[in-house]
């Protein structure tokens, strides 16, 4: 790295912008299509099961089934999601003003409010599966699991991210010219936070 | 060997003075009470859409309604929180051009597949 840009530690770019920033919104696009095409999945096939359980309330055969959805639950966790983002962008707000102890509280704020987000779901997928949903029970089991799943999947990731990030800030390594790298987790993490915007609504909220 | 070497080796014209590693911000990024404003918002926003699904309104008009709060959460933590109202075009675009595909995907799918969003 002896031509490095001063300060930075990384080259200069014929755009003019940092490649892991350009890298980090690249891999946002691409994961817009694969959290896209596992909602599409969902909303198309969640009104075809064959079978119990379902999401809302509904008559199949003549007998009625209650609906599995836990809305004021959901919506606590959907809420802690959110305050989750406030807490991060105020991590990254915090380091680029130099002050490193509000950043390290901040993360790990936000790590403990994805931590109870995921705590949540995890309850909720044992509920469902003891009302009878699996992955292959029917399709709204298979589909409602591998979207939430892999959100809950990005969430744990997002956690161990910021974790990360404490520990090298504990060990001095992050300092006020290495925000990217808070930046960069920030993004990751609010765009996981704008996938369960889209998710609570269109799968929780919106019955057909 | 940095780029700006390579243009002088060349004989290119020198490009204008840009900062290394330039992070792409078109403008300065909002402070902490900014950011606890939006929060505000997000929260209040969510409260309406937990309220309106309680409420006993047309399907249509309890559909279009919760797709509008949810979309304009979706724009404020992006806009904001992701500094994309801030940031350099490059990166909205690369962003929007995703979104863009994924609903054109589950258009396609819907038409193919067939069936209702809601």
């Amino acid at each position: 790295m002896e031509h490095a840009a001063a300060g930075s530690g990384h080259l200069e770019t014929s755009t003019g912008l940092d490649n892991r920033k350009l890298l980090m919104w690249l891999f946002l696009g691409s994961e817009c299509l694969f959290f896209g095409s596992l909602i599409a999945a969902y909303l198309l096939y969640r009104d075809r099961s064959l079978g119990p359980p379902f999401p809302s309330d509904r008559v199949f055969n003549g007998v009625h089934y209650e609906g599995l959805f836990d809305i004021p639950f959901t919506s606590v966790s959907a809420f802690v999601l959110l305050m989750s983002s406030v807490t991060m962008v105020l991590a990254l707000a915090a380091i680029q003003r130099g002050n490193r102890r509000s950043m390290q509280v901040w993360l790990l704020t936000t790590a403990l409010l994805g931590t109870l987000f995921v705590s949540g779901q995890a309850y909720e997928f044992t509920v469902f599966h003891r009302e009878g949903l699996s992955l292959g029970s029917n399709l709204f089991g298979t589909t409602f699991f591998v979207l939430t799943g892999f959100h809950g999947a990005h969430v744990t990731i997002g956690v161990l991210i910021l974790l990360s990030l404490l520990a090298m800030s504990f060990q001095g390594r992050i300092q006020q010219k290495d925000s990217l790298n808070v930046e960069l987790a920030g993004l990751y993490w609010h765009f996981v936070d704008v996938v369960w915007i889209v998710i609570f609504t269109l799968v929780y909220l919106i019955q057909p | 060997m940095t780029l700006s070497e390579l243009r002088k080796k060349r004989g290119a014209p020198e490009r204008p003075a840009e900062p290394a590693a330039d992070t792409g911000h078109r403008e300065k990024h909002p402070g902490p009470l900014e950011y606890a404003q939006i929060g505000v918002v997000l929260a209040i926003v969510t409260a309406i859409e937990v309220g309106i699904y309680y409420l006993d309104m047309a399907h249509g008009l309890l559909v279009a309604l919760l797709i509008g709060l949810s979309l304009l959460k979706f724009s404020l933590v992006v806009l904001w929180f992701m500094h994309l109202k801030f940031d350099n075009r490059v990166y909205s675009s690369m962003f929007l051009f995703g979104v863009f595909l994924a609903v054109l995907i589950f258009l396609v799918a819907l038409s193919t597949v067939g069936g209702k969003l809601v």
